[in-house]
């Protein structure tokens, strides 16, 4: 017998079911519900990511790009590295050409280039695909345009959001959006730049991932 | 604090250890702001009391289902996750567990790991067992990162390096890291950690880490963490292994929500961390980054001994948050390496004696006031004060050939039962009562001066020279 069938015999031999209810989240949720408008999630989305010291910046369609370029040249960054397949990283790519800002695409394995990602890439712009107010989150879910290790290793993460994707709640969000019907290989929440309180409870920014959280906030204009 | 031994035997030296540390002034005031601090943070995460006791009952709710259903949802875990492409590994022992994880590593040629943090891995004592195999495991969480450094075990399950000064990882850093200077500016020190430790994530052929959720309606492995370093383990190497106790698995998606919530607000405080990552594949086809290969390692050691027990199942309704140990006042004052064990405080005092046996972890379940602020705390409920006085019960009782638990009876002595017994026996006869009283009065010139335990830190015991019964008459 495997250690499996061990394992599993020995919880089989507890007769632990003895069909209690089951939990129901969502009467718990439900019953906490918000009465708010979306522009007054909006706001609640905004500062709870404000408060984990993430850069929030109202955007929209119009002037996006150009707020981007702003933000890259005002914080002296020599590079963003992009997603040239998507819309918002074509966009971008067409906004920084002609100015100083170095535009690089993550489209080859990281095999390829690791050691240049990790040393040499400054700076990274993805989307999100939704958003939590309750907690200031944002919701990655990578793919082969936009890979995982691009909102994790470049010292500083521009995320572009749109402000009608943002849900209530965690839970909210999965339902809404029905995760349980099929995940990605890496689904992310994202709700603050990198840190750690592990020397002395002292709160310090930029342990492993990005320094910098920048949020563009994009609404309709 | 000392270096700690390499294996822990937690009920020897177990006395010393405590001993130390509450002689230690120093180190009293730094657990004790500590703990004010995680416990004041806390608090702040719950201002409304009913808010806080619907949601613990609704966490209750939801590891009890997934206990209820353990075996099912393991085997639906798994199917899930091997439909996924992630490869399902079980084993019974730490001894186990750490030869799949060094045979994934050799199949690989694996030389250089990088670890998230994980509880489990030192349960297994997993970076020793890789030493012996040539195969060199980084801590990359900074506290623990801090105390591979200093060749330490975490003190604190959230916190690892809680008992550490800036200034002592201020000299360890200028000593052990080559070309770095003395400082005790904490955002430098994390910045040479970061600086240190990317080089590692850059090399790296193989990551480890833990696991907070398994979710087995989807084939899901949840992580929580703020540093990034667990999202680096389990993306930037080329092959990922997650290592699990078998309880950490739940049902549905919908239910790590609540779970994830209790978590973070009962352990730092925080309303939500940093990152909350969830991989349900390896990387797929045109796929540009992630391991290739995902593997999960489901850990007893144990943990099936109190599943076994309706009343001591409730340990396994844990989500590890230590909010317990941040709220204990004997953890407190002894910091977590005098327990000896890799669960340190009333969880560990719950937890280590299944993982351990009773022989081992005697004198755990009674390092408690049962004050009751463990079982207050808990965000799932669990009734740690009542486990605990089961659990001295079980050690003290008189070995039994059918127990259950093992390691039952290993605190047992013949000469305290028989001084129970006869105890029992005059206090439940009046008459022999009134015979006892009369000789002890009479001759309490003969009680000893020492008396075990209780004279330890207690003058002796000395019956009055008159009953109460005889004050009581010559007052008539």
């Amino acid at each position: 017998m495997s250690a499996r069938d061990r394992i599993l015999q020995r919880l089989a031999a507890a007769h632990a079911d003895h069909g209690q209810p089951a939990p129901d989240p969502g009467a718990w949720y439900a019953a906490r519900a918000r009465n708010e408008s979306a522009a007054e999630r909006t706001v609640r989305f905004a500062s709870m990511l404000e408060a984990a010291r993430a850069e929030v910046h109202r955007v929209n369609a119009g002037n996006w790009v150009q707020k981007l370029v702003d933000i890259l040249t005002a914080k002296g960054i020599a590079n963003l590295l992009v997603a040239p397949a998507t819309a918002h990283g074509a966009a971008a790519r067409d906004g920084l050409a002609g100015s100083a800002i170095a535009c690089l695409a993550y489209d080859r394995p990281i095999e390829d280039w690791k050691a240049k990602l990790f040393n040499d890439v400054q700076a990274s712009l993805t989307a999100a695909r939704s958003a939590i107010a309750e907690t200031g989150t944002l919701i990655l879910w990578p793919d082969p345009q936009e890979p995982r290790l691009m909102s994790l290793v470049p010292p500083v993460h521009i995320v572009l959001v749109e402000a009608s994707s943002i849900h209530a709640t965690f839970f909210d969000a999965l339902r809404a959006e029905n995760w349980s019907a099929g995940l990605p290989t890496n689904a992310l929440l994202i709700s603050s730049p990198s840190k750690t309180a592990d020397i002395q409870q002292t709160l310090a920014y930029g342990a492993h991932g990005p320094k910098e959280l920048v949020v563009l906030l994009k609404e309709e204009a | 604090m000392n270096q700690q031994p390499i294996h822990f035997m937690p009920t020897v030296g177990f006395r010393e250890r405590s001993k130390a540390v509450v002689e230690n002034e120093f180190l009293q005031k730094s657990f004790r702001g500590a703990m004010d601090f995680l416990m004041a943070k806390r608090a702040a995460q719950f201002p409304d009391s009913g808010e806080f006791e619907s949601l613990r009952t609704l966490g209750e709710q939801i590891r009890q289902n997934s206990l209820a259903k353990l075996p099912e949802l393991l085997t639906r875990l798994e199917a899930n996750l091997t439909r996924n492409g992630i490869q399902v590994h079980w084993a019974e022992t730490p001894e186990e567990a750490n030869a799949i994880i060094l045979d994934i590593c050799r199949k690989h040629g694996a030389k250089r790991m990088v670890k998230g943090k994980s509880m489990v891995s030192e349960e297994i004592e997993f970076n020793h067992a890789a030493e012996a195999a040539g195969v060199e495991a980084i801590e990359t969480d900074m506290g623990e990162y801090i105390l591979q450094l200093a060749g330490e075990k975490p003190s604190h399950i959230i916190m690892p390096a809680i008992h550490k000064t800036k200034q002592q990882i201020a000299k360890l850093f200028e000593e052990k890291l080559p070309g770095v200077a003395y400082t005790e500016d904490v955002d430098t020190l994390i910045q040479i950690g970061r600086q240190v430790l990317r080089q590692k994530f850059l090399e790296a052929d193989i990551g480890l880490s833990g696991v907070n959720f398994a979710v087995a309606e989807t084939g899901t492995l949840c992580l929580v963490e703020n540093e990034g370093n667990g999202r680096l383990s389990t993306t930037a190497p080329k092959v990922h292994v997650a290592i699990t106790g078998i309880e950490k698995v739940v049902e549905k998606l919908e239910h790590v929500p609540p779970l994830y919530s209790l978590l973070t607000r009962s352990a730092t405080g925080q309303n939500i961390t940093t990152y909350f990552n969830m991989i349900s594949r390896p990387r797929q086809p045109g796929e540009k980054d992630g391991p290739e290969e995902v593997h999960l390692v489901l850990l007893d050691n144990g943990r099936t001994q109190p599943y076994g027990d309706e009343q001591l199942r409730k340990t396994l309704q844990c989500i590890r948050c230590g909010a317990c140990m941040n709220h204990c006042p004997v953890y407190t004052h002894i910091g977590g390496h005098a327990y000896g064990t890799t669960y340190p405080g009333p969880i560990g005092e719950i937890i280590s004696p299944h993982l351990m046996g009773l022989e081992a972890t005697a004198t755990l379940p009674s390092a408690s006031s049962l004050c009751g602020a463990c079982g207050e705390v808990c965000p799932v409920k669990i009734p740690i004060p009542e486990l605990l006085i089961r659990l001295r019960t079980e050690v003290y009782s008189e070995p039994r050939p059918d127990a259950k638990l093992r390691g039952q009876g290993a605190g047992h002595s013949a000469l305290m039962s028989g001084i129970w017994r006869a105890w029992a026996a005059i206090y439940g006869h009046p008459a022999l009562y009134r015979a006892y009283s009369w000789l002890a009065s009479r001759f309490n010139w003969l009680a000893p001066s020492r008396q075990g335990g209780w004279t330890s830190v207690r003058t002796p015991l000395k019956p009055a020279g008159k009953r109460l019964r005889d004050l009581i008459k010559e007052q008539q």
